[in-house]
Order: structure tokens, then sequence, then C-alpha cells
């Protein structure tokens, strides 16, 4: 479990400290996934980076199963992060590398296992998200989708038992929105990694949103899961969830068929 | 204000190569990415320095003939003052200065885009030392292939001037040949060994600290391309003078 506890964090600005995060306390379970939500510039993504190390905040202290990321050394750092996984906004492949390249890269620098191992390895991880047959293509030459479900590959290569994932929709289709959300859900149980995951799809909030924290303007706005996201009462968090057509069309058959809170929609 | 920049970039700079100066995660795959950058950075440069130390060995083989056209000048001072120049200058400087313009940007732009599309950030977490994994790399590739590709441009731009010789007929090609042997001092030859060195290492390493350091999208990548350039060759020619300074006189 990750615990995040009165955590802060700012930045220099030419205008002087901007604060981003403003005392966060949260909790991300084992096994589940945990999403991340809120509207764009609310603070998901300063969150997730202080999460995984690449920002360090101000006060508050960021516990991974008991050890605090916030106050390790480097070396303890440095072995924390490869219990971690990250899936990036924009795949981020290294693009000189195939797909078998880049997933078999942090087996190369760090796993004990044989030449041969490593290979079996990333070769089961390639076919893990399906992407068989697509091992010696560059990124350039994969669709979005198939980028993502690389970099998942290269992600879960290491068995992380941390899983990050920063808006792993973003830019793709609703059909394969679901495809991606449901291989994060699948290998979430699978291999009973913590997932992480930062979105503002609503799509994805209710497909897998297990644990859910809402995010506004740098404050936790409201902690639930996707079967309580319908009918509550935090008028920041109504303004997000319906903030399209769909999702007002949606609360309105819910009252019309008198939808109680926690009722899991049809 | 201006003062307080450049010392800010100064220290960064030397936290940067605190960083990117370290032992390779894996030496297996150090390797690997070391001959690929002694391939990409300095074997590719060849047909560059190839075409370019060729004409300027002709050229200058052209100018001094046309300069020093006095009765009281021996002839072979074609070929000797074509070969000081090619071996105290052009060879090691000006070469540098040519290939900061084709390394450098091809450096700060692989590593800024990296930087913008967020790879350096997926080796950060992963936990490896992304300065070292990406520049040691690049710093020490280019240092090693330098000195080779100093020496083809030393010999590329001698033929040069020959070439003109036997196709114009400027000057003998006995004389020349005669020139370029003449009154030969084997430490010019160190010199510019020596001086091609330090430029690869500016070349490599600040290139590198320009991309590494990049935020914001392609404009900005393309800018830190050209900041790269601009420094390097305004370091090397700095250096240029003090090394000079310190190793002739």
């Amino acid at each position: 479990m990750i615990e995040v506890k009165n955590v802060n964090k700012s930045f220099d600005d030419p205008g002087g400290r901007r604060q981003v995060l403003y005392n966060i306390n949260a909790k991300f379970y084992n096994g589940k996934t945990n999403l991340i939500i809120g509207q764009s510039g609310s603070g998901k993504t300063v969150l997730v980076k202080n999460l995984v190390g690449l920002f360090r905040p101000d006060d508050g202290q960021i516990l991974y199963d008991g050890r605090d990321i916030t106050t390790m050394d480097s070396k303890a750092l440095k072995r924390l992060r490869k219990e971690i996984g990250m899936l990036f906004q924009g795949s981020a492949l290294f693009d000189s590398e195939t797909v078998f390249g880049n997933v078999i890269f942090p087996l190369m620098m760090f796993s004990s296992m044989s030449p041969e191992e490593q290979r079996e390895r990333a070769q089961f991880c390639i076919d893990r998200v399906n992407l068989t047959g697509s091992e010696n293509k560059y990124p350039s030459e994969l669709s979005g989708g198939m980028q993502k479900r690389a970099a998942i590959a290269r992600a879960i290569s290491l068995n992380p038992k941390y899983l990050f994932c920063d808006e792993p929709n973003s830019g793709l289709d609703p059909k394969t929105s679901i495809v991606i959300d449901e291989l994060l859900s699948d290998i979430t149980h699978e291999f009973g990694i913590t997932t992480i995951i930062n979105t503002h799809d609503m799509n994805s909030v209710m497909g897998i949103g297990e644990n859910i924290v809402f995010i506004n303007r740098g404050h936790v706005g409201w902690i639930g899961n996707k079967d309580e996201i319908y009918d509550q009462d935090n008028d920041d968090l109504n303004n997000f969830v319906y903030a399209t057509d769909l999702f007002r069309d949606v609360r309105r058959y819910r009252r019309a068929h008198g939808y109680q809170r926690s009722k899991t929609p049809e | 204000m201006l003062i307080t920049k450049t010392l800010n970039s100064f220290g960064e700079y030397c936290m940067f190569l605190w960083r990117s100066i370290g032992v390779p995660e894996k030496w297996r795959v150090f390797i690997k990415r070391y001959l690929d950058e002694i391939a990409k950075l300095g074997i590719d440069s060849i047909p560059l320095i190839l075409i370019v130390s060729l004409f300027i060995g002709s050229l200058c083989t052209i100018l001094i003939k046309l300069n020093i056209n006095n009765p009281l000048m021996p002839r072979y001072a074609v070929g000797l003052t074509t070969r000081e120049i090619i071996l105290l200058e052009f060879s090691s400087s000006i070469l540098c200065l040519i290939l900061s313009g084709k390394i450098g940007s091809n450096i700060a732009s692989e590593i800024g885009t990296m930087r913008v599309t967020e790879q350096i950030d997926a080796l950060d977490i992963m936990g490896i030392n992304s300065a070292n994994f990406l520049c040691m790399p690049k710093i020490l590739g280019l240092i090693t292939i330098m000195p080779f590709l100093v020496v083809i441009c030393m010999g590329t731009s001698l033929f040069g001037g020959f070439l003109i010789c036997v196709l114009t007929g400027i000057v003998t090609v006995e004389t020349y040949l005669y020139g370029i042997q003449t009154m030969f001092i084997e430490w010019y030859v160190w010199f510019a060994l020596i001086k091609s060195l330090f430029f690869a290492f500016i070349i490599s390493s600040i290139s590198a600290y320009y991309g590494y350091y990049v935020v914001g999208g392609s404009v900005e990548v393309g800018k830190a391309s050209t900041n790269a350039v601009v420094m390097s060759n305004i370091m090397i020619l700095v250096v240029d003078v003090i090394l000079t300074k310190v190793m002739l006189q």
C-alpha cells in the first residue's frame, strides 16, 4: 500500500512561490486499480511525480509499505525504484530501440537473469499485452494504442510491486482506451500490483475505478469508488463527473429509476 | 543578472558533469552504447571530414601560392605553410568547430527530445542515473574517436594540396612534397591531437548539458541545439587560445 500523509508541494514562479498541492492525504491499495482524477491543472501529475520521487514534496510523507520515499537516501531510492513501473502519457518508449529492445531493457539493466531468461521474460510480457508479432517494430511504426501496450509491457517486465500510469488513455479512441483500461485492470489483479492511474477520462473511472481520489485545485476533494461516485453531494466532483451530456443523461436515468448511493449502474 | 545567470549555468553544468561521470550501471550495456556512439558520432562524420578537408587543403595551397609569390621565398614554402596551417589549426580547431555543428546539434537534439518526450524521466524512474547512462558513452566515445578524425583530416587536407598541384601545376608535385616534409616538427601533430581531446570533451559535454536540461517542446529543443553549438564554438576558441599559449610558447 502507498500512503500519502500531509503532502504539500510548491514551485518557484516569476511571481513568487506557487503552491500546487495542499495537505494531500490518501491511500492506494495493493491489488487494486487506484485512480487519481481531476481536471487539467488540478495537480494530478504533480502528485504522481511526487509519488514516484521525480519531485520531492515540501513536507509530508509518502510511505511505500511503510518506507518513506521523502527521506530515503539515493541508494534506498534506487532500490525502491526497481519495484516501480511507470507508464507515461506519451509512452516514453526509447525511439532507438524496437519493442523487444524496450521491454528487455530494464531486465538487462537490473535483473540477475541469464540472457535466455531475459528474452523469455520479455517475450512473455509482450505476449501478455497482445503485441506478439510486433517485437521488431520501432515505436514510430506503432499506433498510439500499441505504443501504450509496449510501454505497459516494459513497465511490468521487472515484475513491479507498484505501477504508475499517467493519463494512459490520452490520445486514444474510446475502444482502444477500453482495451488499455482492461489490460491495466487485468494486470493489476493478476500480479497483485498497486496500480495508480492518473486520468480525467470518466469512462476509465466508471470502468476500473476501485479506489478513486479526486484532486480539486490541489486539494483532495473526494475519495471513494466507482459505485459511489454517481450519487454524492460534492459539487466540485459533480461538476467534473457530469461535465458531458452522456454522464448527465446517466444521472437523469439513475434518478428516474430511483438509484441510491453505492449502487452500480446497469 | 547576466553574471548570476552565467554562474548558475556553470554550476548546473558542473553538477551535470558530476552526475555524468561515474561507474556505469552495467558494463555490457555501457560498452555497447560506447561503441554505438563512436560509430554514430565519429565514423558517420568521416564523409564530411573527407570533403571539407580535401577542399580546405586545396584552398590553402592555392591561397598560399597566391600570397607568397615572391622570388625571395623558396617554392617549397607553399607545401610547408600548408602543412603548418593544417597541423596547427585546421585539423584540430577548425575541424572541431565544423564538427560541433554536426555532432553538437545531434547530441543536444537527441537528448533534448528524450527529455521532452519523458524518456529521461522513464530512465530515472527505473533507477538509472540518466545523465551517466546517456552522456558518458557520448563523451567518452567522442574523445576516443576524435584523434583518429584529426589524423584523417590531416592526411586528407595534405592530399587535397597534392591533388591541386597535380591538377593545376601551380607548384610542382616534387616541390609540394618536399615542402610538406621539410622542417617537420613532430610535436605539432601531438599538439593537434591533444587539443582535439579537449575539444571533443567540450563539444560532447556542453551539447549533452544543453539537451539534458531542455524544458518545453520542439521549439526549446531547437533552441538548445543552437545554444549548444554556439557555446561549444566559443569554448573551443577560448580553450584553443589557452592551449596554444601553454603548449607552444
